[in-house]
């Protein structure tokens, strides 16, 4: 008896976008769904970003912390753990100390932290506000003009506040980051504007924004796997950019991934735990489509890396 | 495929004596296809129409029942691709495997992991469903204990891993009201597997390395009158295991093919040797299109995401949870105790509640209707803000039950305290913390 399995026909693929400068990394490019690959190709796999925070994060578990206990008041010196200790292909640089409600550490001191740490390392940098607008505004602008001898990849870039930021990257030839609240029509509405301002189609990737498992993780999929398939199989040009999912601090953030093991047994070791949650966040948005991770615990991260070399 | 109104009004007697409790035969047609109504409510249809109406209806995916100490496990019966199409129906079971080799202490531990691994989250109860019994002591006496300790010491849906036939006829007798799964009919045992499922009623595992061989095997299972029917490909690492299932899936949903269209059982267990590792193949069969899926071991660190990640995916992307609107008491609040307002995302709500819970200190939450939508996302559309919340909260009624006027809002809408303060004169607003989780610390400093 032979079995005919039916194939989807993709009509349309994913940019391959090149990020960074020293040591450029190439994201995008599918053919088909995420490892899909009996029925099409993909020339890039998905790449991981390792996290760094400017100023040292408060509120992260145990677990989290300790492969980075030394490092975490000097982002230069984590950044470069990351990359030499943990091999990490790509940072992204969380400017938290820039938030109105938080420390609010003005625009040229965020930009003097980011090009330290541009400077340090050789694989791209991802530098990520804090969704503010008008701070992100001060704030990004500031860290391309500071930074123009290297290509940085910038974000979020919102509705709100996109003309000065995309304007500010284009003219230092840095990466934008297109984020829009998990809604297909919102990303492309916004990938619109950000053509018509000019923006270089091969210079912008998208965030959809995600959340993690048991806070909502089944929109980000849904929405993406939503994004994928108008891209791949109704030809929308304007949603065919490489996804980029900030999903660490979703994962860390919520209480299952912060509960000692003593207070419920019944939820396991917490290291594993959180590992486990941040891994499997990921997992689940590598399936919906994501091409780029940003992630925090090293073992996750060895982990996730695992899963995509065996299903490549 | 589900038939339509129209479709199904031709079997029907058209007689419109209106007992099936709508006034017509062609309203009744239609409650049918939307699935309002059960067939079994006329009492007029031929029992041929019906056999008719059944095999023209039946769904791509055989839904299949699982029996289990209490209620039933119903798995397959999936209808789309991508759960945005309409929704996944049915979560695939977990299993926990054991051996009857394993020490006494560790089958005891295992056995009693399916009730401990009991979690309540949104007003949902998650846990495990199956467990596994792996043949490995060549004596079907011990295999029989284990299967009958199973069933007496577990509400657990059983799986009998065997292709032995004495350690299946053994164990199958052992928990036979419980009809276990027999785990796998493969081609070079069927005829001996076969007769003993017909003879015990037992859904089966079909199992082949090809596809092809899996549509003869289901074929000839069919014809023997075996209709329980779950598949395996064979394929035991995840690359081919995620080709198979998007194959299976898709066979049944475009082609309707008939010998493929049944639930699947995946063996994230012996995909790897890395319990982490094995929770994330297990979360991918989640997501595509695993009917069963059988672990190692159950951990509280790997079980419980994997949990959660099933109850998300198989949420119904229609409808957010939303909880009734209204003054909610927790730990028995008096006068004096403190008022916290959220909205109604059941989500939100159930996180909220537990948490001010393990303050155990007596709080009245408020909940406000903002259709299903969390803090931030309500917010953002409109439906959480200064104007909204002042006029709800004056409606609520919760001035009445208290003596102070304050109240705590999510430390994310922080920026509607000013204008809430306009809206509620006389109150004092409280910007709370943005996570919930830290309102135990919050109301200790900072509720006098
Ligand atoms: C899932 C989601 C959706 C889902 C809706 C889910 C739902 N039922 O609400 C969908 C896809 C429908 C959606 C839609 C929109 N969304 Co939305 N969404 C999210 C997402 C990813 C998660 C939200 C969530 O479920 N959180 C989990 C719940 C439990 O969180 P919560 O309610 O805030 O509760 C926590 C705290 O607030 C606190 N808390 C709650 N109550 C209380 C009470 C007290 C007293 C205290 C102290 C604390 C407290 O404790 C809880 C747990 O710690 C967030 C981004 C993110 N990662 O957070 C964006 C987000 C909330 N959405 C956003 C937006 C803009 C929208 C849209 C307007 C976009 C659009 N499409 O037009 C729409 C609005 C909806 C509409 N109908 O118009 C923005 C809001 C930005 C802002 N602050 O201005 C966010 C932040 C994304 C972003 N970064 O841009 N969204
Ligand atoms: S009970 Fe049967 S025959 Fe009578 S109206 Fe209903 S469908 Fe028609």
């Amino acid at each position: 008896m032979a079995v005919d399995i039916p194939r989807i026909n993709y009509s349309g693929s994913i940019r391959s976008i090149s990020l960074g400068d020293r040591q450029q990394v190439m994201v995008g490019g599918e053919q088909r769904y995420s490892f899909y690959g009996f029925e099409g190709s993909s020339p890039n796999p998905p790449r991981i970003a390792m996290e760094v925070y400017d100023e040292a994060p408060l509120d992260w578990p145990e677990a989290a912390q300790a492969p980075f206990a030394g490092e975490m008041n000097d982002p230069v010196a984590w950044a470069r753990k990351c990359v030499e200790v943990y091999g990490a292909e790509m940072i992204c640089l969380q400017l938290q100390s820039t938030d109105p409600n938080g420390t609010n550490r003005d625009a040229d001191a965020a930009a003097r932290v980011v090009s330290q740490v541009a400077h340090s390392i050789d694989v791209p940098l991802i530098v990520w506000g804090t969704a503010n607008h008008e701070k992100d505004t001060e704030v990004l602008r500031a860290v391309a003009e500071a930074v123009q001898d290297r290509r940085l990849v910038l974000g979020p870039v919102e509705k709100g506040d996109y003309k000065k930021i995309a304007a500010a990257a284009m003219a230092y030839k840095h990466t934008v980051i297109a984020s829009s609240p998990i809604d297909i029509n919102l990303a492309k509405q916004l990938n619109i504007l950000m053509a018509n301002l000019g923006v270089n189609p091969n210079e912008m990737i998208m965030d959809p924004t995600v959340s993690s498992i048991g806070y909502g993780i089944e929109y980000a999929y849904s929405v993406m796997e939503r994004i994928r398939m108008a891209a791949l199989t109704q030809q929308d040009e304007k949603l065919q950019f490489p996804l980029i999912c900030n999903i660490a601090r979703e994962t860390w953030k919520s209480k299952e991934a912060k509960i000692a093991e003593s207070e419920d047994p019944r939820l396991g070791d917490a290291e594993k735990r959180g590992i486990t949650l941040e891994a499997m966040s990921a997992t689940l948005l590598l399936l919906a489509g994501a091409d780029i991770l940003v992630m925090r615990h090293p073992e996750a991260i060895r982990l996730v890396k695992d899963m995509i070399d065996d299903l490549s | 495929m589900a038939l339509s109104g129209i479709e199904i009004f031709k079997y029907l007697p058209r007689t419109n004596c209106g007992k099936c409790g709508v006034p017509t035969c062609l309203a009744f047609a239609m409650s049918l296809a939307a699935g309002k109504a059960e067939l079994s409510a006329c009492p007029f249809v031929t029992a041929e129409s019906k056999a008719k109406l059944e095999e023209a209806s039946a769904p791509p995916i055989r839904p299949i029942t699982i029996s289990t100490g209490n209620k039933t496990l119903k798995v397959g019966g999936e209808t789309v691709l991508f759960r945005h199409e309409k929704r996944f129906e049915n979560p695939p079971g977990l299993a926990i495997t054991i051996s009857d080799t394993m020490p006494e202490a560790e089958i005891d531990r295992r056995l009693k992991a399916l009730k401990f691994y009991t979690y309540n989250r949104v007003g949902a109860t998650l846990r495990p469903e199956l467990v596994a019994l792996k043949y490995e002591s060549g004596n079907p006496e011990t295999y029989a204990s284990l299967a009958s300790r199973a069933k007496a010491e577990t509400d657990a849906g059983i799986i009998l891993l065997c292709k032995a036939v004495d350690g299946i006829v053994a164990a199958a007798n052992a928990c036979s009201e419980r009809k276990p799964v027999l785990c796998a009919i493969t081609e070079s045992n069927l005829d001996l597997l076969a007769p003993i499922a017909v003879d015990y009623k037992l859904p089966v595992v079909a199992r082949s390395e090809s596809l092809d061989g899996l549509a003869e095997l289901t074929d000839r299972l069919v014809k023997l009158g075996i209709k329980d029917i779950i598949l395996d490909s064979g394929a035991r690492n995840i690359k081919s295991a995620l080709a198979d299932q998007v194959a299976l899936r898709r066979l049944a949903l475009l082609k309707k093919f008939r010998l493929l269209g049944y639930p699947t059982i995946a063996f994230p267990g012996e995909m790897t040797d890395n319990p982490l590792k094995e929770a994330l193949i297990a979360s991918i069969m989640v997501a595509k299109y695993a009917g069963i899926i059988v672990l190692s071991d159950f951990r509280g660190e790997t079980l419980f995401p994997l949990l959660v990640a099933r109850m998300n995916l198989f949420s119904d992307p229609q409808r957010p949870q939303a909880t009734a609107e209204g003054i909610y008491e927790i730990n028995g609040p008096d006068e004096n105790s403190p008022v916290a307002i959220t909205c109604n995302f059941s989500l939100t709500y159930f996180i909220v509640s537990g948490e001010i819970e393990n303050t155990r200190m007596p709080a009245h939450l408020l909940i406000k209707d903002t259709e299903g939508l969390s803090v931030m996302t309500a917010w953002a559309a409109g439906k959480f803000g200064a104007d909204n919340i002042g006029g709800f909260v004056k409606k609520s009624g919760i001035a009445d039950r208290i003596k102070h006027r304050k109240i705590i809002i999510p430390g994310y809408i922080a920026q509607e305290s000013g204008g809430l303060e306009e809206q509620l004169p006389g109150w004092e607003i409280m910007v709370g913390p943005r996570e919930a989780a830290h309102l135990l610390s919050y109301l200790k400093s900072n509720w006098k």
